[in-house]
């Protein structure tokens, strides 16, 4: 009975995360058609959502596996580095802008998931301090990897090389990713629409996994490895499993915010950028989603709004980033919001 | 309790700021000049106003303040309001400071200070066919396929061939050495050109070495390979902090060739703590210096101390001759403040195409229609520790 109650109010909470998800987009798209939309908010519409999956892809690594990782950014920039130069290189065969992007972030998603798979099995045998540390100097060589690789694109295909341009192109070919100088001259095919779209994508591919008998393995090696082990859970599949999964969406993020810009450096997706969605995931709560995606979306938005402070625009980002942290942590504050919940009324009169 | 405390102390710190960050904008505009009497231009451009590279985007946010203030105090027909926003040097933010101006209503652009973001916004810019030139912005794919998108710079790729061209034109040297930097943009294209063009015309390389971020601090490998092979000539094409360790590094081993710098190199003067006597003899080409003894540059080079309290940069010039180019090219084309941005653009590019530019930065200045500006570089070469002009 009691399990009936609980599988309800997961299912309930799940598509309330979808509904706003949705609402949010239909909000976007009216008010962006009627032309009330500052071309601000319209600007970073494609970020935010790049930021959002990329908050919930951690969140299943933070909240639900329970492994502290600093280096996400470095799956994100795999996959816009790898998404980017398939959308290029695939740009003359496929004339749909969304096609193009789908096809790009499924190659991103697809490497990414093979170097956090790769990067997975020697990392997930450490412990906490130890894999925030070795996760950390990942993202540093991902980075470095990128801001000395070279890809050049001619008729016969794709040329690699590293350290310096040795690509030796044909006539008529050109550069993909030149070294520290990163990607130039990407189509813009990201858009809104697609970007909701993966969001969407991320939240069943994850609600699912943490749903099912794998999630639940999962959460039970979070809550206490010892116990899972003896009960026969295989500790290392079932952390290889989250943690790959989160970089495979980490990639297709990174695709889908690489090709809104039309150029993207290596440094870019450095260890301040994963500290940024890490801070998404904290305050938005460990394992909660619909926290992550409005974390996400409000501090991207929020540097942009402080921009009237000009020169303490940071400062006061980051006061405010401290109080929030203070006000959802405070328990006056907690008990407050609580009352004015419905649900959580329900849930104390069963309990009593 | 003690918590509810922490939040309110937390809070009323939030609040102080907002009553001190509110009169920033004000403030940033001081002067009574920049008040611009009646309708005027919405003229606005982002730049690294902090972080690591506020040094390029405050200048060129000054140098270009000097100019509109100048402008508006003068009066006329055509009066400026200038809007800076900053953009971190990061293509992201860069998008959403010119998405800001955009909703500010900005008519005509200065694009982004810096490479990287410019070609990120000067997408934009084409999209929305809002004109700009950029003052320092110097990388090809800023302007490549960009109509509407122009560069009061010299592009990095004209750099390195300006270079071999004017060495080989005045036998500076025949056995030249070039030690660059490979993780930095700017050295590397000025490097591609150079040795493309020093292959054309026959100029002999004998040592090509580099060196990146985190091992910019040791030359000796780089000198000695230069030194054991006789280069007589060592071209540097980098901004001027590695590039002064470099000559004291030198003088140490007794390596004594003729050195030839790029515009980064503008500055090594006044950087502190710097002998400026080891600077001795190096030549470099540089569209600006400070110490030219011409009316123009001697007058803009005093109101920028005075305001700024420190020497204006080459980011600075390129900045103030912007909008002087602007102020040109507008009444020229007879513009007026309430025209739309598109209606402005095709005007603008119909005049700077057309036009010939006396500034700072150059004299007779002109572009061409892929927005590539055309300029003599200036040799200049240090003497008793001023820049004196070459030839």
């Amino acid at each position: 009975m009691k399990n009936r109650i609980r599988w309800n109010k997961t299912t309930r909470n799940n598509y309330i995360t979808y509904a706003v998800v949705l609402l949010a987009f239909v909000v976007m798209q009216i008010l962006s058609s009627g032309g009330i939309l500052s071309s601000t908010l319209k600007g970073m519409l494609v970020p935010i959502c790049a930021y959002v999956v990329m908050a919930i892809s951690l969140n299943l690594t933070v909240g639900v596996l329970g492994e502290l990782s600093l280096g996400h950014a470095g799956f994100m920039s795999v996959g816009a580095f790898t998404g980017v130069t398939a959308v290029i290189a695939l740009r003359p065969y496929v004339s749909s802008a969304p096609v193009l992007l789908i096809v790009g972030m499924v190659v991103g998603a697809f490497f990414a998931a093979v170097i956090g798979f790769l990067i997975g099995i020697p990392v997930l045998r450490l412990k906490g301090d130890y894999l925030a540390i070795v996760t950390l100097a990942f993202g540093e060589i991902i980075k470095g990897i990128f801001n000395n690789l070279y890809v050049g694109l001619d008729k016969t295909g794709l040329h690699v090389s590293l350290l310096s341009d040795k690509t030796d192109l044909a006539e008529g070919g050109k550069l993909v990713i030149s070294g520290p100088m990163g990607l130039g001259s990407i189509p813009k095919v990201a858009t809104f629409p697609v970007g909701v779209l993966l969001v969407i994508v991320a939240l069943i591919i994850i609600f699912h996994l943490v749903n099912s008998r794998s999630g639940r393995a999962i959460m039970a090696v979070r809550d206490n490895r010892i116990a899972a082990e003896s009960i026969g859970v295989n500790v290392t599949k079932y952390k290889l499993m989250a943690f790959t999964v989160s970089a495979a969406l980490a990639g297709a993020a990174g695709t889908l915010f690489a090709t809104n810009y039309t150029t993207l450096v290596a440094n870019k997706f450095d260890f301040n950028a994963s500290i940024l969605i890490l801070v998404f995931v904290v305050l938005g709560g460990l394992g909660n989603m619909l926290g992550s995606i409005l974390a996400a979306t409000a501090l991207t938005i929020l540097p942009e709004a402080l921009r009237e402070f000009s020169d303490y625009r940071m400062l006061v980002y980051a006061i405010v980033l401290i109080l929030v942290m203070l006000a959802t942590n405070n328990d006056t504050f907690k008990s407050f919001l609580s009352r004015l919940k419905p649900g959580r009324k329900q849930k104390k009169k069963e309990v009593g | 309790m003690k918590k509810l405390l922490c939040l309110a102390l937390a809070a009323t710190m939030a609040l102080g700021l907002c009553a001190c960050g509110g009169d920033t904008p004000s403030s940033s505009g001081d002067s009574e000049g920049t008040k611009p009497q009646g309708a005027a231009f919405k003229l606005g451009g982002t730049g690294p106003l902090t972080g690591p590279a506020a040094i390029y985007g405050m200048a060129a946010k000054n140098g270009a303040q000097i100019a509109v203030d100048e402008i508006n105090a003068k009066g006329g027909e055509v009066q400026f309001e200038l809007r800076y926003e900053d953009d971190v040097h990061d293509a992201e933010k860069a998008v959403n400071a010119y998405n800001t101006l955009k909703d500010w209503g900005m008519q005509i652009s200065l694009g982004s200070v810096t490479s990287k973001p410019a070609e990120a916004t000067s997408a934009e810019n084409n999209a929305d066919r809002i004109f700009a030139l950029t003052p320092s912005a110097s990388s090809e794919a800023t302007i490549n396929g960009k109509d509407n998108v122009f560069q009061m710079c010299f592009m990095d790729p004209n750099q390195g061939s300006a270079s071999a061209q004017y060495i080989a034109e005045k036998k500076l040297g025949t056995k030249i050495a070039v030690i660059w930097k490979n993780d930095d943009v700017y050295s590397k294209g000025v490097h591609e050109t150079f040795l493309a063009k020093a292959k054309e015309l026959n100029l002999e390389i004998v040592s090509d070495t580099t060196f990146a971020d985190g091992n910019d601090t040791d030359f000796s490998v780089q000198l000695a390979d230069a030194q054991s092979k006789g280069a007589d000539l060592v071209f540097l094409p980098m901004y001027y902090q590695p590039a002064a360790l470099i000559l004291a590094q030198a003088k140490n081993i007794n390596y004594a060739p003729k050195w030839f710098g790029v515009d980064g190199m503008d500055g090594i003067l006044t950087m502190e703590g710097f002998d400026a006597t080891l600077a001795e003899g190096v030549m470099l080409l540089t569209p600006f210096n400070a110490d030219a003894s011409d009316e123009k540059t001697q007058a803009f080079v005093k109101t920028y101390q005075e305001k700024f309290g420190e020497v204006p940069n080459q980011f600075a010039a390129d900045a103030y001759d912007c909008v002087y180019a602007y102020h040109e090219a507008l009444t020229n084309a007879k513009a007026t403040p309430d025209m739309d941005a598109a209606a402005l653009c095709d005007l603008m590019m119909k005049e700077f195409t057309s036009m010939t530019f006396s500034g700072l930065t150059g004299t007779d200045v002109t572009w061409d229609s892929t927005g590539a500006v055309s300029k003599g570089p200036k040799g200049m070469v240090i003497e008793n520790g001023t820049y004196v002009g070459l030839d």
